[in-house]
């Protein structure tokens, strides 16, 4: 999908009617119909793919993904199945029952606003439902309509609205456009939180059927190759051989990491993107060389080879089928504990739904870094590690022989990835291996990171190319952000813990502030190790001269 | 509409106060009956919503971290916005539901030429619901002198405080006047920021004209209508020991209308967004412990017969290329 340039794009972010400029709509919301667009739709899910999730990921819940179909958002006919209302209304009734979250989120708001310029969707689009208030109104009004009886009584008077057929085109439209970063849930009263409400959103647009193909077809190949990219065992193996050879030539070093082996202390899972695509296999090479450097035993799993869980963005059954694969293969190979690479939404899912969903893992042990002896209380029943954690213990310990000035080329900032910092409360912790790695770091403003740090705009499964436009606007503060520390620090690397924004910072950087580039904290360890027996290093992990070294 | 519907709805029910209050009957029905079975309604509603909430469990822990977690022992944990024990938990819940913290942290983004977001402390909103909310409280605490005899000694003092400027006889309460000027701020906010404005519902301005209903007419009965206080005494002292009497004709109409708008907040809370008050201690982003990889949460409804797809399937599907890349297999 082409893009206009980003000049023109910032003048209609400004200046263009919307409702961040103050342009008020002249029809009330619900009068409003959601209307689909090239470059404003994520393509529908292939029959394929649905087919082979109804057959194979779920044949034991008939219905879970609809019927199988091809489909139009474009089209008036969406070929939903024969009472499809009723089909979101029964879905609805059982999650009622099901989350306590959804029902006091329903039944609690009480639309004061203060979520209303937090979410970085309206910041970037103005479009009013894109106000977290709105968006959770577009589930709340079909709630109250047929779950209250003032909406029994009243209907339309108490907010009600029957399910219709333009009310499910706007739960597709905007829990698509959403990327369930909670950042409205920091600042709501009651907390509130939008990532749940679009959650079961989703849940229920599957139920009839309505879903994007970037988020089940990844699904799919997580379910049966084990990672999303799809990547068999032999081709993930290759790969990271492949970044093996490229640390050796950097460096000298030959590692040699393992592949599902059996009796290993470690196993180490992260998103399959680390060992595929630029710039995440720097971040992987920096693991590589960590792991080499400490002679951390420890193996890969070519079958839990997907830190990344796309059923999170699908729906909680999916989630826990794909999760599972982690402590089925940490139980096969007799490991005592796992590590977690960097990765956002991952750790969401590993440090808030992994233990309940799929626990207990009585079969390992509480992780024990076996160089420094530190017992990680905090994992004490997950028994899941996050890497920085891992690393800011070695470093504490002063077991990692590192050079900051390899990283002197680098101007580093730090974006705290949504789940991570809203989910986990992971916030010092890279920070602290960053100042160790590098020595040039600077913070973004307050309201920016930490808890109220901005989201990356494509997150959830939303990093797709032919909504591109709504990407760049959806992580324009993310951007304008960083544009402020580039004018003023002249920082040049964006660094993360999250493998989908390393990707989707990439895109936005090189749209919004093409000078800075993205890089996982990984990296930046792996450019600082001084390794045992190496050789003088010329550049860093991407073959860029360091600093002193050009030309 | 969304505006007039409801101010219209108040206007009526304050019309139909002032008629029953003068139709025979009509007071003994407004002044016992309906303050009786209001306040079932409301009892027995609230505890309803309350239990209908409980009746769903909260199936994964699912806290919003703001600040550092409990980690490595060298780290500092923000033990309250981040709680890892029970009594983080208890002092975020005190901060939330007493001083409103998660409001406190609002922010104004605006954005400028460039483009260029810019985020400006916004505090004012904060600041108007604690007055609202406060006030409110205050109020309702200084009315436990109609119902309760002796007067206990905290709500005589509250009323001293709040009348510590004497001015005026009746002394005139600070609160009073603070709780109308927090009403009209969280009404005219609504009606003149743009993006408040267009997701106000009836349902948002209904209880504010209602409050503000009874508030004036509050303040009508006390400072201008001067409502026979001893009559009405009489009247609420009854209610509270079952033993309720009208002194006939004595009491003035205005204080049916404002016994009918109170009546009618009661029945309409538990039906409505008021519940927040309940609900505010019930919300799982809040409440919570972020304690998920130390303790293990227990969902109900977990379903055992979701499985990964076995090792034993992807082997079988993948093994010839296992082997050709020397990646160890079970099955050879």
């Amino acid at each position: 999908m082409a893009i206009i340039k980003a000049d023109k794009l910032g003048v209609s972010v400004a200046k263009g009617p919307s409702l961040m400029t103050g342009a008020v709509p002249k029809n009330d919301w619900w009068d409003v119909p959601a209307t689909f667009k090239p470059g404003n739709y994520a393509y529908p899910a292939k029959k394929e793919i649905i087919e082979y999730h109804t057959q194979k990921t779920f044949p034991s819940h008939p219905g879970l993904f609809g019927q199988p179909r091809d489909w139009d958002p474009e089209s008036d006919d969406w070929n939903l199945p024969e009472g499809w209302e009723k089909i979101i209304l029964n879905g609805l009734k059982e999650r009622l029952d099901k989350f306590r979250s959804l029902k006091i989120f329903m039944d609690c708001c009480v639309r004061c606003g203060a979520c209303a310029d937090k979410c970085h969707f309206f910041l970037g689009t103005g479009d009013p439902k894109n106000m977290p208030v709105l968006r959770a109104e577009l589930l709340r009004s079909v709630y109250r309509n047929d779950f209250t009886l003032g909406g029994k009584i009243l209907g339309k008077m108490a907010g009600g609205r029957p399910m219709t057929f333009g009310v499910l085109k706007e739960w597709f439209m905007y829990y698509y456009q959403c990327t369930e970063c909670r950042r409205c849930s920091v600042f709501c009263p009651y907390g509130i939180d939008t990532a749940e409400i679009t959650m079961l959103g989703r849940e229920l647009l599957h139920l009839v059927g309505v879903n994007i193909n970037w988020i089940m077809e990844p699904a799919a190949n997580s379910n049966r190759t084990g990672n999303h990219m799809g990547l068999q065992p032999h081709t993930f193996k290759d790969n990271i051989v492949y970044l093996c050879d490229d640390i050796e030539e950097i460096t000298g070093i030959r590692v040699e990491p393992t592949f599902n082996r059996k009796g290993a202390e470690v196993l180490f899972i992260t998103p399959s993107a680390d060992v595929f695509a630029e710039p995440g296999i720097y971040t992987a090479m920096g693991y590589l060389l960590l792991f080499h450097h400490i002679g951390l035993d420890y193996t890969w799993s070519t079958y839990a080879s997907e830190g990344g869980n796309f059923g999170l963005f699908t729906n909680n059954e999916m989630m826990k089928k794909l999760n599972g694969k982690m402590y089925a293969e940490a139980k096969r190979l007799g490991v005592k504990w796992i590590l977690g690479g960097e990765c956002g939404h991952m750790w969401r899912v590993l440090h808030q739904y992994m233990d309940t969903m799929n626990g207990p893992a009585d079969f390992l042990q509480v992780p024990t870094s076996p160089i420094t002896g530190t017992r990680f209380d905090n994992a004490a029943s997950t028994k899941m590690v996050h890497i920085s954690e891992f690393t800011a213990d070695l470093i504490k310990h002063g077991k990692l022989k590192l050079d900051p000035k390899r990283n002197d080329h680098r101007i580093a900032t730090y974006h705290d990835s949504c789940n991570p910092a809203r989910a986990m409360g992971l916030l010092e912790e890279p920070r602290y291996v960053l100042k160790n790695v590098c020595n040039n770091f600077h913070e973004m403003p307050e309201n920016t990171i930490r808890e109220s740090t901005f989201c990356c705009g494509s997150g959830t499964g939303l990093n797709t190319d032919e909504i591109m436009e709504l990407r760049m606007r959806a992580g324009l503060p993310r951007a304008n952000a960083v544009k402020y520390v580039r004018e003023k620090h002249e920082v040049n690397m964006l660094s993360c813990v999250c493998a989908i924004d390393r990707a989707t910072l990439t895109s936005l950087n090189n749209y919004w502030n093409p000078d800075v580039e993205v890089c996982g904290v990984s990296e930046l360890v792996g450019n600082a190790l001084v390794m045992e027996g190496e050789k003088e290093r010329e550049t860093g992990l991407r073959f860029e001269p360091l600093a002193g070294m050009e030309g | 509409m969304r505006i007039l519907n409801p101010f219209i709805a108040v206007l009526a029910l304050i019309a139909v106060g002032l008629v029953a209050a003068q139709v025979p009957g009509g007071q003994a029905l407004m002044g016992i009956v309906l303050p009786y079975l209001a306040f079932a309604l409301f009892l027995g509603g609230f505890a309803y919503r309350v239990m209908q909430w409980a009746k769903s469990p909260v199936p994964f822990r699912i806290p919003t971290t703001c600040g550092q977690a409990n980690s490595l022992p060298w780290i500092k944990q923000n033990k309250i916005d981040c709680p890892s024990t029970k009594l983080g938990v208890i002092a975020r819940m005190i901060l939330e539901v007493f001083l409103f913290r998660s409001l406190f942290r609002n922010t104004k983004a605006e954005m400028h030429e460039g483009p260029k977001l810019v985020y400006g402390s916004s505090k004012f909103l904060w600041l108007f619901a604690l007055l609202f909310h406060y006030c409110f409280l205050v109020i309702v605490l200084r009315h436990m002198r109609l119902f309760i005899d002796p007067v206990p000694g905290f709500v005589a003092a509250l009323e001293f405080g709040d009348g510590f400027l004497q001015i005026g006889a009746p002394v005139f309460y600070q609160t009073d006047a603070i709780f109308l000027g927090a009403i009209a701020f969280l009404f005219l906010r609504r009606v003149m920021l743009s993006n408040i404005r267009y997701i106000s519902l009836p349902a948002d301005y209904f209880p504010l004209f209602l409050i503000f209903g009874i508030a004036v007419t509050g303040i009508l009965m006390r400072y201008v209508f001067r409502a026979d206080v001893v009559a009405i005494k009489q009247l609420t002292h009854g209610l509270t020991t079952f033993a309720p009497a009208i002194a006939a004709g004595q009491i003035s109409p205005i204080f049916f209308i404002h016994v009918f708008l109170v009546c009618a907040l009661l029945i309409y809370f538990p039906f409505s967004k008021l519940m927040h008050m309940a609900g505010v201690f019930m919300s799982p982003t809040r409440n919570m412990i972020n304690n998920s990889r130390m303790v293990r949460h227990i969902n109900p409804w977990n379903d055992p017969n979701i499985k990964p797809h076995s090792y034993a399937g992807y082997e079988d599907e993948f093994r010839e290329f296992m082997k050709e890349g020397g990646i160890p297999v079970e099955k050879e």
